[in-house]
């Protein structure tokens, strides 16, 4: 069977595991894009908790994925929770970073006037700071979600759900006739699919930043 | 929605004092002054003396360590500072507008915020872009990096102005435009100050742009204190001390021309004719006339050339190669400086005034300007010296009074608190 025919007979199985792929990303994304801009809007104010806010992401990102969905099984179980988790916290790093670069960022002149002219805090946050850090905040999402599409494959590892199964099963069977045409299809399907939301991203940030600001 | 209305609220601060915690001196130290409803108060000295600190107090941008503000009367200093600050307009450098905002959503966010109705809002931004000589259809939906910097500064005063707050605050607006912008903007600050008659706090380092703008100017010197309080003139021509003579600068009485207009001295009337006329009846009139030049109008009253006695013989009769054009007017709007400066360039020591469209109303020359400045900065120097008097016997009756014991709380807001 060659590739082609492989993608042909299995489609609907190849449908399935890249809509669970994705659908795992979309939703880990948006969890980690509220919790990270919460975080920066917690912290950025404050020299020392915007960097414990940093080095806690960036410490996590430095554990290996695979070694972190091992760890995760013992507390939350097999299945979908270990996945969640797993993306959810290697997500927040870009998000967090880039939400108190962003809120850090404002000219402070412009925070002076909203204060000035009588807006109140939370109106100055969600008028002035965040619009005006909402670039760069979208762009670390941008970001997560690259790094979310790979991710997400080793979270087959837990029999979490996505196309990190097809590529597993591949290399389980390395030898045998489809081993090569279903890691191929995996890994291509990943690519595909983080080209998809790249592209989504660029109409997000076309459709969401106001054009007084765009580049 | 209660109307602010047009009329600006006085403005009180008694014994105000800012301290940072960490640093021995007070950044601002017990200043006390009262600024009138309507007026236009300049806080001018010398960088890092406090003025700005001081201002951003009055709206609580900086929430004072000691002292009381009053704004028409009632005490602010408890308030609630965001519903306090709807309440002042506050208009900085560069600006500050919001780059993601449009140039009508800049000035309607503080309506907005205060639950103005859409209409309302939009009618109001209409009439701001107006009143600040901005084209509201062309410009409200512009972005501000669309903008100049002398239009930003505009949308800026427009947006302060939005709510009609009835006191002003304004930290160095014009600081950051080209000097021949930042002209404009204060002659324009000035001619929206007749029309809004607000009570304008404003803050420079400019001794020149306080003396334009201010009805009345605060010198200030470190930690705030004030060194002189006082109108322009009086501040000219009898600086407090050292210290604020230094601020002035030389040539306060070369500055003291920019407080007068043309309008205010003795403007001669002078012999004219128009192009129309026969040139008989200007032979006639060359001859006739005391002085030995007269003025040659075109045919809309405008002053066209000077005509000496001769110029018409050696041009053989031709009005058209005859006499000298007029190379400059001034308005009756204009200051005595930019007279006295036209006048100095003109070879014969003299000036033609002009109307609103340019027509002829007379001439202003070099004796009639020295004149009426000897004649000015003799009535300053007469003021200054009754006020002075004054202000010393105050003093003198106040010193009586803390004497006896009687003193009571007015003794500290008294002039004698704020040397």
């Amino acid at each position: 069977m060659n590739f082609w025919e492989y993608l042909v007979n299995r489609h609907q199985q190849l449908l399935t595991d890249a809509y669970q792929h994705a659908s795992a990303v979309f939703q880990c994304m948006v969890v980690a894009t509220l919790l990270g801009v919460l975080i920066g809007v917690v912290s950025y104010r404050s020299e020392w908790a915007g960097n414990l806010a940093t080095t806690t992401t960036a410490t996590i990102l430095t554990v290996p994925a695979l070694a972190l969905i091992g760890l995760l099984i013992p507390l939350v179980g097999l299945g979908v929770p270990p996945t969640v988790v797993a993306l959810t916290l290697y997500g927040l790093l870009p998000v967090v970073r880039n939400a108190i670069v962003g809120l850090r960022g404002v000219d402070p002149t412009l925070v002076d006037a909203a204060t000035g002219i009588g807006m109140s805090r939370p109106a100055r946050l969600l008028r002035v700071e965040l619009p005006l850090a909402w670039p760069p905040i979208l762009t670390g999402i941008r970001v997560s979600t690259q790094m979310l599409m790979g991710i997400a494959a080793i979270a087959a590892y837990a029999s979490g759900p996505g196309l990190g199964n097809v590529i597993f099963r591949g290399l389980a069977s390395l030898g045998s006739a489809n081993a090569l045409n279903q890691v191929l299809a995996g890994t291509l399907g990943i690519i595909v699919l983080a080209l998809l939301f790249d592209a989504a991203y660029v109409l997000i940030g076309r459709l969401t930043i106001p054009r007084g600001i765009r580049a | 929605m209660p109307e602010t209305g047009d009329h600006g609220a006085s403005i009180a601060l008694e014994s105000l004092t800012k301290r940072y915690p960490g640093s021995p001196q007070p950044a601002v130290d017990n200043v006390s002054m009262e600024i009138k409803a309507g007026e236009v108060v300049v806080f001018v000295g010398p960088s890092g003396c406090g003025k700005s600190t001081t201002l951003k107090m009055i709206n609580r941008l900086i929430e004072p360590t000691g002292g009381r503000i009053r704004i028409g009367g009632e005490d602010v200093t408890d308030m609630d500072p965001v519903k306090l600050r709807r309440k002042i307009g506050y208009a900085i450098q560069s600006a500050g507008l919001f780059p993601h905002m449009t140039v009508a959503q800049n000035i309607g966010i503080v309506p907005k915020m205060i639950g103005w109705p859409k209409t309302r809002i939009r009618e109001r931004t209409e009439e701001l872009l107006d009143l600040v000589g901005l084209d509201p259809g062309e410009f409200h939906g512009r972005y501000p990096r669309q903008l100049s910097g002398g239009q930003q500064q505009r949308v800026g005063v427009a947006r302060a102005l939005a709510a009609d707050p009835p006191v002003l605050l304004m930290d160095e607006p014009f600081g950051a435009v080209d000097p021949i912008t930042r002209d404009h903007l204060q002659d324009e600050l000035i001619r929206l100050q007749h029309e809004l008659h607000k009570t304008i706090v404003f803050v420079t380092h400019d001794f020149d742009e306080a003396i334009k703008i201010g009805d009345r100017i605060a010198v200030l010197r470190e930690r705030s204190h004030i060194a002189q309080f006082d109108t322009p003139e009086a501040i000219l021509t009898n600086p407090a001390d050292d210290f604020v003579s230094g601020f002035v600068g030389a040539g306060a009485a070369l500055k003291r021309l920019n407080l007068t207009r043309v309008r205010d001295v003795e403007i001669t009337d002078y012999p004219t004719v128009t192009v129309d006329d026969p040139l008989q009846q200007i032979f006639n009139l060359l001859r006739t006339s005391g002085s030995n030049e007269i003025l040659l109008l075109d045919r809309r009253r405008r002053p066209y050339k000077w005509l000496r006695r001769g110029d018409l013989m050696r041009a053989r009769g031709s009005l058209a190669r005859a006499g000298t054009l007029v190379s400059d007017t001034v308005t009756r709007d204009a200051t005595l400086r930019d007279a006295l400066e036209a006048v100095l360039t003109d070879n014969a020591g003299r000036v033609a005034v002009t109307g609103r469209r340019g027509e002829y109303t007379g001439v202003v020359d070099m004796e009639t300007l020295i004149n009426s400045v000897h004649e000015m900065l003799e009535a300053d120097r007469l003021d200054a010296m009754e006020h002075q008097h004054e202000l010393e016997s105050l003093r003198a009756s106040q010193t009586h009074a803390e004497q006896e014991g009687a003193a009571g709380p007015a003794a500290v807001s008294g002039p004698g608190g704020q040397r």
